[in-house]
């Protein structure tokens, strides 16, 4: 329920004129949902960030959403896309 | 990787006719300015709230949708996580809350120079609504017009 709701937020955020990436941790609520901007991380529910205690990981997945964020070439929604977690 | 056979059955079989609320039209806004120059802000559903403040409540039928605001200047290790989900695993954002609520690693995107600012509050919910009708026109709002009220640019949404 949290994928859905988080979406739900991000929408009325969107509606009032604040631009939004929303994380998700089930692709299919993301696609049944429709937020306007999406980004599918692969990690199990209770870890959105990846690693707990690992800053460098974290920061990936915030900078993969922030690059969602800031994608002039996206004009409309919704859009999914998906996070590659770097190796090592 | 997150998928529902995390989950237990009888969760499996209650989202399996369960209808999802699907978001008709979906609202577009573009960022405004770089996000070298933007202001941000955090929502997070793991169920964050300060130690004062009222935990979310279990026992509200479709879910609490009530809101906390989180203040930016938090020490992360103080957040007390209400979520009353049974469906994740909580020792992660238990042992390190920056993985609901990253906080830490948002006030380093500002002093990098990567985004503009960090917003002086932050919103902070119970994800486990599986009635959102009285999120969608009651309770998400006005807690987004406080977000409007500050000026905010972008907002990272975090579900557990």
């Amino acid at each position: 329920m949290c994928n859905q709701t988080v979406c739900l937020v991000a929408a009325e955020l969107e509606r009032q004129g604040i631009s939004t990436v929303v994380l998700q941790l089930l692709r299919n609520v993301a696609e049944k949902v429709h937020p306007p901007r999406a980004l599918f991380v692969p990690f199990k529910h209770g870890y959105p960030l990846d690693t707990p205690g690992d800053p460098g990981r974290q920061r990936a997945v915030l900078e993969a959403a922030l690059q969602l964020l800031e994608d002039t070439s996206l004009t409309a929604g919704p859009v999914l896309r998906d996070y590659t977690v770097a190796k090592g | 990787m997150g998928d529902t056979s995390e989950f237990s059955l009888t969760i499996r079989l209650f989202l399996k006719t369960y209808q999802w609320r699907k978001i008709d039209p979906v609202p577009w806004t573009p960022l405004k300015k770089p996000l070298s120059q933007s202001k941000l802000a955090l929502v997070s559903s793991a169920g964050f709230v300060l130690p004062d403040q009222p935990h979310f409540d279990e026992s509200i039928k479709g879910g609490d949708t009530s809101f906390r605001e989180i203040p930016s200047g938090v020490d992360v290790k103080t957040l007390v996580e209400t979520h009353r989900s049974e469906s994740f695993d909580h020792t992660g954002v238990q042992k390190d809350p920056n993985l609901g609520f990253p906080i830490d690693r948002i006030r380093e995107l500002a002093a990098s120079g990567r985004i503009g600012s960090v917003n002086h509050r932050h919103l902070s919910c119970m994800g486990s609504i599986t009635a959102p009708g009285r999120l969608i026109h009651n309770t998400a709002p006005p807690a987004v017009r406080l977000l409007v009220e500050d000026q905010v640019d972008a907002a990272i949404l975090v579900p557990v």
